[in-house]
């Protein structure tokens, strides 16, 4: 009754499309007018909590192997922090920029366990090849958070970080647990024989 | 005061009228999009719902179909986040026009 792989995939491209959805949104309108409202202002840090709490449930249940365990684990871990941080600064608790730079160190932990964690080259199986583009995204898009922190005034971070949630989005969307890439499939990928 | 001649208040307060216009049109604009997004995907690839080709499938392929999930998230943005957000611009610029003109 578990879901495969790729099902798990989707769903977080559901929130993570929604997510995005609600970032380009504050973009558009700008933080004062999104925060306007409590709900809406601790949206994304609760999504964020959320996603942490989700990908704990995944770390249980993907056990097939001790680097997806770890790697789960470790987004589970930055996506808590992420969310709990941005939570406190949403809610007056904490003000300086520079919390944004939690934001940043989580995106660059993410990225970095994503590449680590993919064993097989780019053209291995479409997964690899999310694998790599995902956490190239990932460590790219550390930046937007990192402007944030020293230049937060510059709306350019809000729609790069809102940008990358949305391509994320995509990227798990065309996720298979099998499937070709650009007309490449290894023969050790595990599809049908 | 005769046609050519326009107070300054209205002249500055047009720019920011139609930077308003455009967030609006952006942010009610965002959720249709997401959904148009999602019907084009499931035309496109429709072996991906699981609607078009039931043989043999699981419940996971019927809880998830990935077109329609994206469809619903941009039903959920545009009835649950879009209104309020448009309200609060509006709100937001009918305050800051009336702090102008105050």
């Amino acid at each position: 009754m578990l879901p495969r792989a790729e099902v798990a995939h989707w769903l977080f491209a559901a929130g993570f499309l929604f997510f995005g959805l609600v970032l380009l949104a504050e973009a558009i309108v700008g933080p004062a007018v999104f925060r306007r409202r409590a709900w809406r202002a601790c949206l994304w840090p609760s999504l964020a909590l959320l996603a942490g709490m989700w990908l704990w449930v995944i770390t249980i249940f993907s056990t097939f192997s001790t680097l997806h365990l770890v790697a789960h684990s470790l987004w589970a871990q930055a996506a808590t922090a992420a969310g709990a941080v941005q939570l406190a600064v949403v809610r007056g608790r904490l003000h300086s920029s520079y919390w944004s730079l939690v934001t940043s160190g989580a995106l660059l932990v993410t990225g970095a366990a994503f590449l680590v964690h993919e064993q097989n080259g780019w053209l291995f199986a479409r997964s690899a090849f999310l694998h790599h583009l995902i956490g190239w995204t990932l460590v790219v898009s550390a930046l937007f958070p990192l402007g944030a922190a020293f230049r937060p005034r510059r709306s350019i971070w809000a729609w790069g970080f809102a940008a990358t949630w949305v391509a994320v989005a995509v990227m798990l969307f065309a996720d298979r647990d099998v499937a070709p890439i650009f007309g490449h499939l290894s023969d050790l990928a595990g599809g049908p024989p | 005061m005769n046609e050519l001649v326009t107070p300054r208040a209205h002249t500055a307060d047009e720019p920011r009228a139609a930077r308003k216009g455009l967030r609006v049109l952006a942010v009610e604009a965002l959720g249709p999009l997401t959904v148009l997004g999602g019907i084009v995907w499931a035309f496109a690839q429709p072996y991906r719902v699981t609607f078009f080709y039931p043989d043999g499938k699981g419940f996971w392929d019927w809880a998830v179909q990935p077109p329609l999930l994206v469809v619903l998230v941009g039903l959920l943005f545009a009835f649950l986040v879009a209104p309020g957000l448009i309200e609060d611009l509006d709100r937001t610029s009918g305050e800051s026009g009336d702090a102008a003109s105050g």
